[in-house]
């Protein structure tokens, strides 16, 4: 039995880290906690990004493959920059209520 | 792909994947932000196994340093009463773990059932640091200085948020 | 040379545009100063009055190509589906002839006003509305289709209501603005009508040009029987006729016409003769091809109609004691003339007294609004005499005016009367000469009865007139030249018919026989004035009390505001309107309450999904994520399909 890594194989690795995030997104009630999962969705994606510009064959003169390098790299900045904030924004509203619970930034209700 | 390559594969695949288990699962949100550490460090590994060393330099840089650091010291700043149930989970998680795995199986599905997927890395050295630094700085360099500029502004928004405004100084 | 006239040609937007500009200036910058404001709206109007001069001298240089085809230059409006409407501007003698009388009179008034409004609370306000009416009528007279003309339409109606209400503070005159406004709006309704159910039948609005209505009902248009025995154009064209009986006053709708006395004088001087009266005659001119090719009763309706419009306004006229209101049944009376002269096919006929008419009743207006500004608002020609001493130019130039419209030769309203006269005649309607006739005989016996009690009779002690400044009575005496030149434009070769008719043109003399009986009609209508008001041969307190009746009938304008009254009272208020009263509150009402009422529980339900909470948004996004993703692939039967990478093509 030969146990072949090939693009699908890296795409279910993303796969598993999405949903597991996206898990974490559902189920923590720590603010930070949800900040955390949403770093894993955004890694699982780079990761499809970095999968699919390698096995991009570079036959297509077109198509630069390492597109998906760039793109990797842009979420990165993006997600740096998300978590600034989104921590900053927490310790604003830790500060102003005395809680990361989740379940108690319901104030935007009716 | 070597068998080395292969083992080396599943080995840090499986670090990622159990680690962010760890992360979503553990009730100390200490542990979690290191699990989360411990995770970026894996998915790292695999950018190198694809041949994207520069990447999986940034990835250690700035998610396993940086956004590791940022949390641990968030986590520190916020918190309060036992640390070992510091992140507990939701009265609905059931219901999120039936939608995300129900997300999970549709994906791999998908994956599995797609042909053009099932295709093995073809011997290549291309796609280097210089071959990426070209694009980047020849056809991408208009977002990329956006990028940079979306950094700055961020930085300064978290600053501000954090410091507070001015109504906050006075008393 | 003809290319340059286009050139010009191209450039007669700017005529309703520069009072329009002006209206705006006045309306958002210069309001608080009144000379700034007066200044600019006359000057928007004088160099629109130079432009219509200088179109006008292009019209008659030329000649004939003109009037086979008119100049058209239009710029796409909206397209909306199969719905394209343009907006430009039409160039033919007729427009040229209506752009030199608006302009003209407008211009007069405006001057006038100056010494007329003279420390008004509203100066600015006054002129701002002036430059609108001005602009909205030059804009109808360029209409190039029903369209355009219908919005400028209603534009000098909206504005004849801001101006007859121009003293809001008066209750009369707020009523009377009110009155104006609905009565002329009824008949847009029936104008409106009229517009669509011709889109519907035709697909265009256009007047002229390829495929216009014209070309298409001159060619190809087949005509069918809409309701019973009546064809299709003949209800389109009586539908359209609607809305020029709301706005020229014909009767039944004529009574908006003496209230509107309501407003400041000149706006009388304006409404009544140049701009928003004469507006549905000109309507009527514009579609006479419709008209045309519809069966006669249309036009015998609006021979009819005017015809009794004009017999029937000159006889309350002469039992009316203001000022005013003598010279709005005048008015009516007039309006009734160029209607009936359509409805026997004398287009040239009716615009020539359209014009000449215009000169003199603004004159007339003009010199009464002389005369109550120098008696201190005083409007009962009982209460005036003598004014002939004080008011020379006033006197002169309105006696001018009475004697045009009297039909007196050599000035203006003598050739234009004549020819409508003569046309109803050689046209077979026997009948509707003799009305004109005996009108004619009425007009001139009023308008001198007018003349001879407010400025030759006895002078009345306690009223101290004065000749009013030089800016009104310059006015005056541009007014009376036209008014006494006017009608000579019938004289020479390539006359008035030469360029404004319909058809083919039938060079035609005048006949002096028919002139000569109507000169005669006038002649006896002053004699008579003149034995009773001046020799007092005949008292006239003894005629009214010979008839009672018929002067009571007559004093009360044939008790048709009362008549319209009680039908309002019994009929809408008493039955109709408890009607609709029940259907509004029960049904109409309970629409919206239920719809209301469906809302509210809908939303008191749905809030409670709002929990405020992230993570159940989150949870519901991405399981509809799921569905959706679901549905789709049991749609194609097939996951692989619907991979979205295999969709775009990506990745082999």
């Amino acid at each position: 039995m030969t146990i072949s890594v090939g693009l699908s194989t890296y795409l279910l690795v993303g796969a598993m880290l999405f949903c597991i995030g996206l898990y974490g997104v559902f189920a923590k009630r720590n603010i930070i906690a949800v900040l955390m999962s949403i770093e894993l969705m955004l890694n699982a994606v780079n990761i499809n990004f970095v999968a699919f510009s390698r096995f991009t064959p570079w036959a297509n003169t077109a198509i630069n493959p390492l597109i998906g390098q760039v793109a990797a790299l842009f979420v990165i900045v993006v997600a740096a920059a998300e978590i600034a904030v989104g921590l900053a924004l927490v310790i604003t509203i830790y500060r102003n209520r005395q809680t990361t619970n989740v379940d108690d930034l319901n104030w935007l209700k009716w | 792909m070597s068998t080395m390559a292969t083992i080396v594969f599943f080995i840090f695949a499986i670090v990622a994947v159990a680690s962010a288990w760890g992360v979503v699962t553990s009730k100390n949100i200490v542990h979690s932000a290191l699990f989360l550490a411990l995770t970026f460090f894996g998915v790292a590994v695999l950018y190198v196994l694809l041949n994207a060393e520069f990447l999986a330099a940034a990835q250690i840089l700035v998610y396993t340093g940086a956004i590791s650091i940022m949390v641990i010291f968030a986590v520190m700043l916020t918190l309060r009463g036992d640390v070992s149930v510091s992140s507990p989970e939701t009265n609905k998680w059931t219901w999120g773990a039936g939608v995300a795995g129900l997300l999970f199986v549709l994906i791999a599905l998908v994956i599995l059932s797609n042909g053009n997927w099932r295709i093995l890395p073809m011997a290549s050295t291309a796609g280097g640091t210089v071959e990426l630094s070209a694009l980047l700085f020849q056809w991408y360099m208009v977002p990329f200085e956006a990028a940079g500029f979306l950094l700055t502004i961020a930085l300064i928004g978290a600053v501000i948020l954090v410091k507070g405004g001015k109504e906050r100084n006075d008393h | 040379m003809f290319k340059e006239m286009h050139n010009l040609f191209q450039w007669a937007w700017l005529i309703p545009f520069l009072p329009f500009l002006s209206f705006l200036i006045i309306a958002f910058i210069t309001k608080r100063s009144k000379g700034l404001s007066s200044t600019i709206s006359i000057l928007a109007i004088l160099t629109s009055l130079g432009l219509s001069i200088g179109i006008g001298i292009g019209v008659i240089s030329s000649g004939t190509e003109l009037v086979e085809q008119p100049f058209l230059s239009t710029v796409n409006w909206l397209t909306i589906g199969g719905l394209k409407i343009d907006f430009g501007t039409l160039v033919d003698p007729m427009s040229a002839m209506m752009l030199f009388v608006v302009t003209l009179v407008a211009s007069m008034v405006q001057i006038y006003s100056l010494g007329y409004m003279h420390g008004d609370k509203g100066f600015s306000r006054y002129f701002c509305y002036q430059s609108l009416f001005a602009a909205s009528m030059l804009g109808l007279v360029l209409a190039t289709n029903l369209l355009e003309l219908y919005v400028f339409w209603e534009l000098v109606g909206l504005c004849s209501y801001l101006l007859i209400g121009f003293w809001y503070f008066k209750v009369s005159a707020r009523e009377a603005a009110k009155k104006a406004f609905i009565t002329t709006r009824v008949g847009d309704v029936g104008l409106l009508i009229g517009i669509l159910f011709l889109y519907k039948q035709f697909g265009t609005l256009d007047f002229y040009g390829p495929g216009s209505l014209s070309v298409q009902m001159a060619t190809n248009f087949q005509d069918f029987a809409l309701i019973g025995s009546a064809s299709y154009l003949t209800i389109m064209a009586l539908l359209v006729f609607i809305g020029p009986m709301g706005k020229s006053g014909q009767f039944p709708f004529h009574v908006w016409l003496p209230d509107a006395m309501e407003g400041p004088t000149p706006v009388s001087a304006l409404i009544h003769a140049a701009t928003m009266v004469v507006a549905g005659v000109y309507l009527v001119a514009r579609m006479f091809f419709l008209f045309d090719h519809a069966s006669p009763v249309a036009l015998e309706f609006i021979a009819g109609i005017g015809a009794f419009t004009a017999i029937f306004a000159a006889t309350i006229a002469i039992a009316q004691d203001d000022i005013k209101k003598i010279l709005a049944y005048s008015t009516l009376s007039q309006l009734g003339y160029m209607m009936f002269a359509l409805g026997v096919g004398a287009l040239t006929a009716s615009m020539f007294h359209l014009m000449t008419h215009a000169f003199f009743k603004a004159l007339m207006f003009l010199g009464a609004g002389s005369v109550i500004h120098a008696l201190h608002e005083k409007q009962n020609i009982w209460d005036m005499g003598g004014l002939y001493k004080k008011m020379p130019i006033t006197t002169i130039t309105f006696g001018i005016g009475v004697l045009a419209i009297s039909g007196i030769p050599p000035f203006a309203g003598f050739f234009s009367k004549d020819e409508i006269l003569a046309a109803a005649l050689q046209n077979g309607h026997p009948f509707i000469y003799a009305v004109g006739l005996f009108t004619a005989f009425l007009t001139a016996f009023y308008m001198c009865r007018l003349f001879f009690v407010a400025f030759l009779g006895k002078e009345k002690q306690e009223n101290h007139p004065h000749e009013s400044p030089k800016s009104m009575t310059v006015p005056l005496m541009v007014l009376a030249f036209f008014s006494v030149v006017g009608g000579w434009a019938a004289l020479p070769e390539h006359n008035f018919a030469y360029f404004i008719h319909y058809g083919a043109f039938e060079p035609e003399g005048m006949n002096w026989g028919l002139a000569a009986i109507s000169v005669l009609a006038g002649l006896l209508g002053i004699g008579l004035a003149y034995t009773i008001y001046i020799k007092q041969a005949i008292q006239a307190e003894a005629i009214v009390a010979r008839f009672p009746g018929v002067y009571k009938l007559l004093k009360n304008k044939y008790y048709i505001d009362e008549i319209y009254q009680w039908v309002i009272d019994k009929v809408m208020d008493g039955f109709v309107a408890k009607v609709l009263y029940w259907f509004d509150i029960h049904i109409i009402d309970g629409i919206v309450n239920g719809l209301a009422l469906i809302t509210r529980g809908a939303g008191s339900g749905l809030r409670r999904t709002s929990t405020g909470q992230l993570q159940t948004y989150a949870l519901v996004f991405f399981f509809a994520v799921v569905v959706f993703y679901l549905v789709l692939a049991m749609g194609e039967g097939q996951l692989a399909a619907l991979n979205p990478l295999a969709m775009l093509g990506g990745v082999k």
